[in-house]
């Protein structure tokens, strides 16, 4: 999780749905991203066979997870690249630091990364009082404003261009007008020295390719590439699940990418790097390291909700996703928001019951698994989540109804004798309040009425 | 065509009535039908919130029932009709009612999809603007867009669509409760979108997203009668 998780899912969800220009913000952004998700697709000659074809790739992939991390580690290293295995989150930071010191490096030059917001490494840096500066515009944005990324690849989406001019004015020190142009300009001027004085630049990795070695990244605003290309040094965080096993399975991966998270046909840059700089070779960084983050994934594979690690992080299900769309990220109070983050939070965090509670933050609807591109059941993953949580988090008296309840409605006349009951109940004037989950419905809704229409 | 009506625990519970509309509509269909003796619940309710156990005691009861009689088994329903086809022969597997399980999920259909088939066409002059909604299992996991759609057209409805057509209602079972605040938002959005298509009526086929909507719809004071799509063709 995020750290310490503010109140409960419902209090924060509270909050997110009293922030009108929070709700406006995610909805407008997802809408665009859905709509040109849609388009995308539809360009494609055949995209219901390609998205069979990613989720077997998938599957086959983590099936076979083990050797094709270690095909992939020794293709990599036999190019001088450093891998680091790292088990947690903590040996994952310790690893970062140590690269740091052997460097004497003070300053930071940070690509978009997810498994970087996982280990909470910005946190430990600025602990550690090295400068990080976050290089992609929205990631930019949500540091100035002390913030954790709300989306997968959106990270500044709760935020319209107002908010964002705030933030950027009281960076500067002038005013930045809020339109897009001048914003986008601002941050340009101002993150070009950061790339310039940056000993290091830390990245995340979208796959890794086994049989190349190499790794991908991919991104819109070309600040991965600088990140990658001018600091003596690169670093990047991934997933242990994030390997495909050659070229031809990345094709079918960045075909779907793209088009499943924002509606481009490929990102602005698609970077492929294999390693630190060879002799002869005029540009590329001295030393490349890779950490390989665990953090709990063994745990997922090979279990029942081994196909959750499938997942190719475009947000796809976060964009369609009715919860998501009126409380946001932050609302979830972890490091992986909407559909893929309730399933992916309880299983990375499995004995914090806050994380837990995420298993909840849906009505099952399916959309998310509707728009998945390598087909993640999502929703039906939430309701075995739910399963396993019961013994843990569910309330005894909720626990001694549902089994009181069960037990009545296997038996004949226990149903009708509730029936009955129902019945009755609804021949009384309606109540406007009641204890525990008919207190939650009339809080808003009227109790239900007997009669329907035309009678 | 001995046709078998499962009428489902919310009706039975909180619309009674509409079990004789159902019927109603069935007969009209072709079919003679009868009630599901003994059947009481699919166990949806204890499945959503993560009681497998307390849900397959249930349905097993409604499985042996259902599995006893002969003909269609029809659903007014979405989410109880998927339950019925999809889940009940995973959570029943290694039970006895096993192969029980499987053979009604081989016989269940949804109330529309079934009367969208035989359903004569009434040429009634009912003319009134219907907007319906689309319930989540219905048309995620039944893959049905079409049946209600043409149904209420052939009854003279003009059905009227909305930009969200296939978004949640909010309802989602006990979310609808756990997580009061966000299901009604969801259903607000819902609802407006519906009065903004200029429809006095919105349909569905799950009661369930109908008592949701509803009761919503009445505490807001909102021009919109909400009900079942087998209340409006009556």
């Amino acid at each position: 999780m995020t750290g310490p998780v503010p109140l409960t899912l419902s209090r924060r969800a509270d909050l997110a749905l009293d922030d009108p220009a929070l709700r406006s913000s995610v909805r407008n952004a997802t809408s665009v991203m859905g709509v040109g998700r849609l388009d995308a697709l539809a360009r494609l000659e055949n995209p219901d066979q390609l998205r069979d074809a990613a989720r077997a790739a998938r599957a086959s992939t983590l099936a076979d997870l083990p050797r094709l991390l270690a095909t992939w580690a020794d293709a990599f290293e036999s190019r001088g690249g450093k891998v680091c295995w790292a088990k947690d989150a903590s040996e994952a930071v310790a690893y970062v630091l140590t690269v740091l010191k052997r460097h004497g490096a003070t300053t930071v030059a940070k690509g978009k990364s997810m498994a970087t917001e996982e280990i909470h490494l910005n946190a430990a840096l600025g602990a550690a009082g090295i400068n990080v500066v976050e290089t992609d515009l929205g990631e930019f944005i949500i540091q100035l404003a002390g913030e954790t990324p709300s989306h997968l690849i959106a990270p500044a989406i709760h935020k319209n261009r107002f908010q964002v001019a705030d933030l950027l004015s009281a960076d500067a020190g002038f005013d930045v007008p809020p339109a897009i142009d001048a914003e986008v300009a601002y941050a340009r001027a101002r993150l070009r020295e950061s790339f310039l004085s940056a000993d290091v630049g830390i990245t995340g990795v979208n796959f890794a390719v086994a049989e190349a070695g190499a790794i991908c990244l991919v991104e819109n605003e070309g600040n991965g590439r600088l990140c990658t290309s001018l600091p003596r040094v690169h670093i990047a965080v991934m997933g242990m699940e994030r390997v495909v096993a050659d070229w031809a399975e990345l094709d079918v991966m960045l075909s779907l990418l793209a088009r499943s998270a924002t509606g481009q046909d490929l990102t602005v840059y698609t970077n492929i790097l294999s390693g630190p700089r060879q002799p002869g070779e005029v540009d590329g960084p001295e030393q490349m390291h890779v950490i390989v983050l665990d953090n709990a994934r063994s745990d997922i594979l090979g279990s029942e909700f081994q196909e959750a690690l499938a997942c190719i992080r475009c947000g796809a299900c976060l964009n369609t996703c009715p919860v998501y769309r009126n409380i946001g990220g932050h609302a979830y109070g972890s490091v992986y928001a909407g559909p893929i983050g309730a399933v992916l939070t309880p299983l990375l965090n499995q004995h914090e019951p806050a994380a837990r509670e995420l298993a909840e933050a849906s009505s099952l609807c399916g959309a998310c698994h509707d728009v998945c591109p390598v087909r993640i059941p999502l929703h039906d993953m939430l309701q075995q989540l739910r399963v396993r949580h019961v013994p843990q988090d569910a309330p005894r008296l909720r626990r001694a109804a549902f089994r009181l309840w069960s037990l009545l409605w296997s038996t004949r006349g226990g149903y009708r004798t509730s029936v009955w009951l129902a019945r009755a109940a609804l021949r009384l004037p309606a109540p406007r309040r009641g204890p525990g989950w008919a207190g939650a419905w009339l809080s808003s809704r009227e109790a239900p009425r007997r009669k329907g229409r035309k009678l | 065509m001995p046709v078998v009506l499962f009428a489902t625990c919310l009706v039975d519970s909180v619309r009674p009535d509409m079990t004789g509309q159902v019927l109603d509509l069935l007969e009209r269909a072709g079919g003679a039908p009868v009630l599901a003796r003994g059947a009481t619940c699919c166990g949806q309710p204890a499945f959503n919130a993560g009681f497998n156990k307390d849900a397959a005691r249930v349905a097993s009861r409604t499985v042996r029932a259902l599995d006893s009689s002969v003909g269609a088994i029809v659903v007014p329903s979405g989410s109880c009709a998927t339950m019925l086809l999809r889940h009940l022969p995973q959570l029943l597997a290694g039970t006895r009612w096993e192969s029980a399980a499987k053979a009604v999920s081989g016989r269940v259909q949804e109330l529309s999809t079934y009367l969208a088939r035989r359903l004569p066409s009434t040429q009634s002059s009912a003319d009134e603007a219907v907007a319906y909604h689309d319930s989540c299992h219905m048309l995620r996991e039944l893959g049905e867009h079409e049946a209600p759609r043409a149904l209420l057209a052939a009854a003279g409805h003009a059905v009227r669509e909305m930009p969200g057509q296939d978004r949640c209602c909010g309802f989602g079972g006990t979310f609808s409760v756990k997580l009061p605040a966000i299901s009604v938002a969801m259903a607000d959005e819902k609802l407006d979108e519906a009065v903004a298509t200029g429809a006095r009526v919105l349909a569905s086929c799950d009661l369930s997203c109908v008592l949701h909507l509803d009761g919503r719809a009445r505490r807001r004071g909102l021009p919109l009668e909400v009900c079942h799509l087998a209340e409006v063709l009556t």
